[in-house]
Order: C-alpha cells, then sequence, then structure tokens
C-alpha cells in the first residue's frame, strides 16, 4: 500500500506541470498558433520563479507559502511576456512559427545561465523547499483517499487540477472560447461575423506563456532544490500530451497522467519491488512514453482533430 | 525587350541574402547591448573579440573550420528535408545515432585495414541517421503524422537508446561516457595540424571538413542538377500538383527524411571520429549540434553552399566567444546572439516581400514607361 501512495504522489509530480503546460499549449492551438516555444517559456518561468523564491527567501527574510503563490505569479507574468515575442512573429509578421518558436527555446537557457552567473557568478538558483505539504488538514485523515491525495504534496498540485477545471469552463462555456476555438478552425469565417482573429490569437498565446510560465515553477520545486536553465525536455513532452490528449481538456488530463506515470516508473522503478525484479534498464522506461506518443500518433493522425488553421498565418486579404 | 539581368546580386540570391544580413546585425547589436549591460569598460574589447577571434591566430581559424563541421552537416540536414517542404527537427536524435553507429564500428572492427576501417565507420552513421530519419518520413507520408512532432519523439528515443546502448557495448565506466575509437578509425588530419597552429598547440581541425564540403557540393548536385532533385522540390512547392504531375509525392517524403538523416547522422561520425577527445557522455541531454543545424540552414537560405558558409560563420561566432571569455564575459552571449539572429530571420518573409514589392514596381513603371516611348516611335 506504500507503494502505491508513494507512486500516486510521485506521479502527481511530474503530471501536474505536463498538464498545466499542455493546457496552455492547448490554448495557443485552438487559437491557430503552434507554440513550439512552450520548452523555452517554461524555462523562463521556472527562471523567474526560483529566482523570486531565492531572493524572497534570502535578502527579504519571507517565509511559508505565500512565497510560491507570489513566485507563481511572477512565473505566470514571465513567460506571458516572452509569448508575446512569439505572438508578433506569429501573428503581426506571419513569419514561420516553427521557428519564432526555435529561436524562444535556443534564447531560454543562455538567457537563464547569463543572467544567473550575471548576478550570482554560478548559473544554479538554489532555493529552500519550505512548500511541502506533509498532511492537509483534516482531508489529509480520510483512509487510502488521504494518503493517495493528501499528504506529501504541494499546492501547486491542487492549482493543476483547478486549471483544469477553468480551462474546460473558459472553453467551452464561455463566449471568450467559442470564439477562440472559431479562430482556431475558420478564421475567415470569424472575421466575417466580426470577431478579431488577431486579439484572439494574442489571447490564445498569451494563456499558453502564462500557463507555460507557471508550469516550468511547477516542475522545478517539487523535483529539485535548484534550478539549472533547464526542464529536462518538458515542454516538448507537453506538446506530446497535447496531441495525445487530441487537444481537448479531459484527454490531456489523462495523457498527462499517463506520462507522468511511466517518468514515475522510470527514475523510481528500482523502489518498486515488482519492477526492480524484471531488470529492465532505467532507460527502456524512459523511452516509453515517447514510442507511446509515436504508435497513437501512427493510428489517430489520419482523422486528427488538430483545429485545421493551425500553423497557418492569418491574413485578412486571403481567399 | 531587354533581357532580365542575372547578376551577381541575383546569385546571392538577392533580398533573402540582405534580409539574412539584416538578421545577423540585429543579433550582432543586441549582442554589444547585452556585453554593454554587463561591463561597460569592457565591452568593446569583447565585442571586437566577437568579431575578430575567429581570425586572431592559425590556430583559431582552424577551431573555426573544426566547430563548423558538424553543424554544417546538421544544416544541410535541415536544408535539404527543407526543399522539400518538410521541417526536419529531428537533428539530435539522428545526429548521436550515428555517431553511437560511428564510434561502436570505430571501437569493435578492428579487423578492418587501415583507411577502410574509418570508411566503414562512416558509413554505418550514415545508415544509422538514414533510419533515424526514415520513421518520420514513412509517418509523415503514409500515416499523416506531423514531421516535427514525430521527430521530436525520435530524438528522445534516440537519445536514451544511445544511452542504453553506450552502456551496454563501449563503455568507459570510469568517466561515464563511450571508449576511445581505435586509431586506424580517426579521420586523417591530412596536414591540416601543421597548418593551423599557433605556437605549439595545434587546432583540432581534420579531414572532416573536406567531407563536410564535399557534402554540401554533393547535395547541391542533387538538388539542383537532377531529376529526382527536381522532383523533391516540386513536392515542396506544391505536392497535389506534383501528385497531378505523376511524381510520387510520398516516396519523395521518405527519400527526403531519409537523406535528411543520414546527413545529420554523418554530422555525428565527423565529430566523434575527429580524434579531439570527444566521447558521447551517458547524459539525458540532446545533441546540441543538432539542433544548431536549424540556425545554419536559416542562415544559409536552405542553399547547400549558402549553408557550408552559415556554418562557418556560426562557428566563427562560437570561437570569437571563447575569446570573450577572456573578457570575463559569459559564453551564453553567443546563443543569445544566435537566438535573436534566427528570431528576426523569421520575420524576412515579410521583409522579403515588401523589398520585392518595391522592386516589381519599380519595373513596371520602368516597363510602361519604356513601351510608351516605343509607341511614340511607332507614330
Amino acid at each position: 500500500m506504500n507503494t502505491l501512495y508513494f507512486l500516486v504522489q510521485q506521479t502527481m509530480f511530474f503530471s501536474i506541470p505536463l498538464l498545466i503546460v499542455a493546457l496552455g499549449g492547448m490554448f495557443s492551438e485552438r487559437s491557430g498558433v503552434v507554440n513550439i516555444a512552450l520548452e523555452g517559456i517554461m524555462i523562463f518561468g521556472g527562471f523567474s520563479g526560483v529566482l523570486f523564491i531565492n531572493v524572497a527567501q534570502n535578502v527579504w527574510g519571507m517565509h511559508g507559502q505565500g512565497i510560491l503563490l507570489l513566485a507563481l505569479l511572477a512565473a505566470a507574468a514571465t513567460g506571458v511576456i516572452v509569448s508575446l515575442a512569439h505572438a508578433y512573429a506569429a501573428i503581426n509578421m506571419k513569419a514561420d512559427q516553427v521557428i519564432s518558436g526555435t529561436a524562444i527555446n535556443m534564447l531560454a537557457p543562455a538567457f537563464a545561465i547569463y543572467v544567473a552567473r550575471e548576478i550570482r557568478t554560478v548559473q544554479q538558483i538554489p532555493f529552500t523547499n519550505e512548500f511541502r505539504i506533509e498532511s492537509v488538514p483534516v482531508l489529509g485523515k480520510i483512509p487510502v483517499l488521504g494518503g493517495l491525495l493528501f499528504q506529501n504534496t504541494y499546492i501547486t498540485t491542487y492549482l493543476g487540477f483547478l486549471i483544469l477545471a477553468a480551462a474546460w469552463v473558459v472553453l467551452y462555456q464561455t463566449k471568450f472560447g467559442l470564439r477562440l476555438r472559431a479562430c482556431g478552425e475558420h478564421p475567415q469565417a470569424a472575421d466575417s461575423v466580426g470577431v478579431n482573429v488577431y486579439r484572439m490569437r494574442y489571447a490564445g498565446v498569451m494563456l499558453s506563456g502564462a500557463l507555460g510560465g507557471i508550469g516550468g515553477l511547477v516542475f522545478v520545486i517539487p523535483t529539485s532544490t535548484e534550478f539549472n536553465a533547464s526542464v529536462a525536455g518538458y515542454g516538448f513532452l507537453a506538446l506530446a500530451v497535447l496531441i495525445f490528449g487530441q487537444w481537448k481538456p479531459w484527454r490531456i488530463l489523462f495523457a498527462a497522467f499517463f506520462f507522468g506515470l511511466m517518468k514515475t516508473i522510470a527514475s523510481a522503478y528500482s523502489g518498486i519491488p515488482l519492477l526492480a525484479g524484471l531488470g529492465i534498464p532505467s532507460n527502456i522506461y524512459k523511452m516509453v512514453p515517447y514510442v507511446v506518443t509515436l504508435v497513437v500518433l501512427a493510428f489517430t493522425s489520419k482523422n486528427s482533430q488538430a483545429p485545421r488553421a493551425s500553423g497557418v498565418p492569418y491574413d485578412k486579404g486571403s481567399r | 525587350m531587354k533581357k532580365p539581368k542575372k547578376d551577381f546580386w541575383g546569385l546571392l540570391g538577392g533580398m533573402s541574402f540582405l534580409s539574412s544580413l539584416m538578421a545577423i546585425a540585429v543579433g550582432l547589436l543586441v549582442g554589444f547591448i547585452i556585453l554593454l549591460i554587463s561591463n561597460p569598460q569592457q565591452a568593446l574589447l569583447g565585442f571586437k573579440a566577437i568579431l575578430l577571434g575567429g581570425v586572431s591566430d592559425m590556430k583559431n581559424v582552424g577551431q573555426v573550420l573544426y566547430n563548423a563541421t558538424p553543424i554544417i552537416m546538421t544544416g544541410l540536414s535541415v536544408g535539404f528535408a527543407n526543399k522539400t517542404g518538410l521541417f526536419n527537427i529531428g537533428g539530435p536524435g539522428q545526429f548521436i545515432v550515428g555517431a553511437y553507429a560511428a564510434i561502436y564500428v570505430g571501437v569493435n572492427w578492428t579487423f578492418l585495414p587501415g583507411a577502410l576501417h574509418w570508411m566503414a565507420a562512416l558509413l554505418a552513421a550514415l545508415l544509422a541517421g538514414a533510419l533515424w530519419g526514415l520513421l518520420p518520413g514513412l509517418l509523415k507520408a503514409y500515416r499523416n503524422v506531423n514531421e516535427v512532432i514525430s521527430c521530436i519523439m525520435m530524438n528522445y528515443i534516440g537519445m536514451y537508446l544511445v544511452n542504453l546502448l553506450v552502456r551496454s557495448t563501449v563503455y568507459n565506466q570510469l568517466k561515464n561516457e563511450s571508449k576511445a575509437v581505435a586509431a586506424s578509425a580517426t579521420l586523417p588530419k591530412m596536414g591540416l595540424d601543421k597548418i593551423f597552429v599557433a605556437g605549439a598547440s595545434a587546432s583540432s581541425v581534420n579531414s572532416s571538413i573536406f567531407i563536410a564540403i564535399l557534402a554540401g557540393i554533393v547535395v547541391y548536385v542533387i538538388v539542383s542538377k537532377t531529376r529526382f532533385g527536381y522532383e523533391l522540390k516540386a513536392c515542396g512547392f506544391n505536392s497535389d500538383a506534383s501528385r497531378y504531375a505523376g511524381i510520387n509525392e510520398k516516396r519523395g517524403v521518405v527519400a527526403s527524411m531519409m537523406i535528411a538523416g543520414a546527413l545529420s547522422g554523418l554530422g555525428g561520425a565527423l565529430l566523434y571520429l575527429g580524434g579531439a577527445g570527444k566521447y558521447i557522455s551517458v547524459v539525458d541531454t540532446l545533441a546540441a549540434e543538432g539542433f544548431n543545424g536549424i540556425p545554419v540552414a536559416l542562415l544559409g537560405l536552405n542553399h547547400p553552399i549558402g549553408i557550408i558558409f552559415a556554418g562557418i560563420f556560426i562557428a566563427y561566432l562560437t570561437v570569437g566567444g571563447f575569446n570573450m571569455q577572456l573578457y570575463d564575459f559569459v559564453p551564453q552571449v553567443i546563443e543569445i546572439i544566435t537566438a535573436v539572429i534566427i528570431y528576426f530571420s523569421a520575420f524576412s518573409l515579410l521583409l522579403r516581400g515588401f523589398l520585392q514589392q518595391r522592386r516589381l514596381r519599380r519595373e513596371e513603371a520602368a516597363l510602361t514607361a519604356a513601351s510608351a516611348g516605343g509607341k511614340e516611335e511607332e507614330a
């Protein structure tokens, strides 16, 4: 039973950032802009968030969960600013969206290392992890469920679920969501009924920037005690989660947990008696999410549910 | 009627060349501003090191060529796929599986005599890279899978697979990296280490730069001078039209990705067989050389010869970046400059369109003026 608790708790740490970032990517792609820059945006978010925590803890002498919440805001703001660069290239300049995304992915680690070394001489930014919640009051005492969901956890886990619920409501239950989806499917039609395609696409990309930035910090907090200019390819993995999840919130949740579980097994299989006995090298487990994604793509892409106009710059004058 | 001029300007790709230059200028400007912010006193010296470090002595010139080799190969890979309208972001995976195949042959197949050994190693890399490009190609052609996503997946699969294989076949446990290849598998220096020296220290340059340049020429011939290359380009321009014209565009996609993969794979071999003390470290990091092919191809305007020069240019900046560290600047400044260059080269389309429109309008004006003049003469 303890192994199961451990497994579920660890899976949360890996899945929640994937969930948040993939939902960000969903907003961008459903508005019609491919955001391959998620990896870079996560790095920017993780960097600014951890830097904020570092300064708050050491310079301002702040403590408690409040720092984490403020750091999440900082990460989201940074993500939005970076995503604006992508939005400008993709929407106003009608540039190749993959290229400007690649540029941001290249810029992010270089920028993070550069700034860190300018202000601290080393590229790592450490922080004291005081955010782990041993057991949520009252809820943690529930048998079984308490152990699975409310012990050894972070507020970011619940934030992830909150974002999921909000994303579903925004996308399917609001006027904004309907317009956003229209811009990703058929921008000309949306424009003809008076929707400002450019503005909706900006909104989509900025949402993906905010969620990407938050996801970067959410990834770093439970899995490390320092930020070293990397989110270990989670941004690219989130892209896979997005496609695996067919651009739909609840399927993205499922995909994120599947990938998270695989990552957990890859990193912790030696602690699971059943798997340690099999003697399969960890690199095999690490490969599994990617192989499975390829297989799933091979079978689903023929009738893929990708937004029709995703990746195509919108030109008012074109027919 | 005057024949349209095919001048020097046209040879350079005209407007596109200009837009690349502008992207480079903006990138360098941003780099200079960053240097100014971090240390105003040393900024000029540091910037000078970036601009001139690559030619400060013969060793550095050699280092430029050495650093250019792998990224020319991955750049050719990206550029070639682009001719067929495909974006090959799978460079890191193709590069590392190629490197592994070369090292495996280089360490184990010592029964091969002399030069045959390194040739076999290069061939192995070519095949491994082609295999890694084949799968995204097949998925794209027959299952409609976006090649960007499948290439990203293949990058990680390649990285973990190579880590696994290095550990189980050619592992140097002490250093957590691959073993050194046999001397016969190391690429010949061809006397280059005698030319590109500074004092007693020779640069790492070796015959691999010639192989990279040769690869560029081969790609140029395939793309520009053969029917096969013409078909590939046709698929890139308009796949529906080429299918209507009887071109098997699915086969084109597969072939294009295979060749692109082979080029990246060969790049991996050229780096790790260079005899410069490079070994595959068993770490979970994608090969940077693979990604760096993207800016090289963009700057080289996807033209093989342009890519060779773009590769040398990026390597030149990199070597300049090493020299800049003398003045206590962080080497990442170079990566920031490169990223800015890519970002602005993404705008080049707009700039190109703008300039082209202006030229068209001018030519039209000249034409109407000329025809008006002609009518007067008739009358």
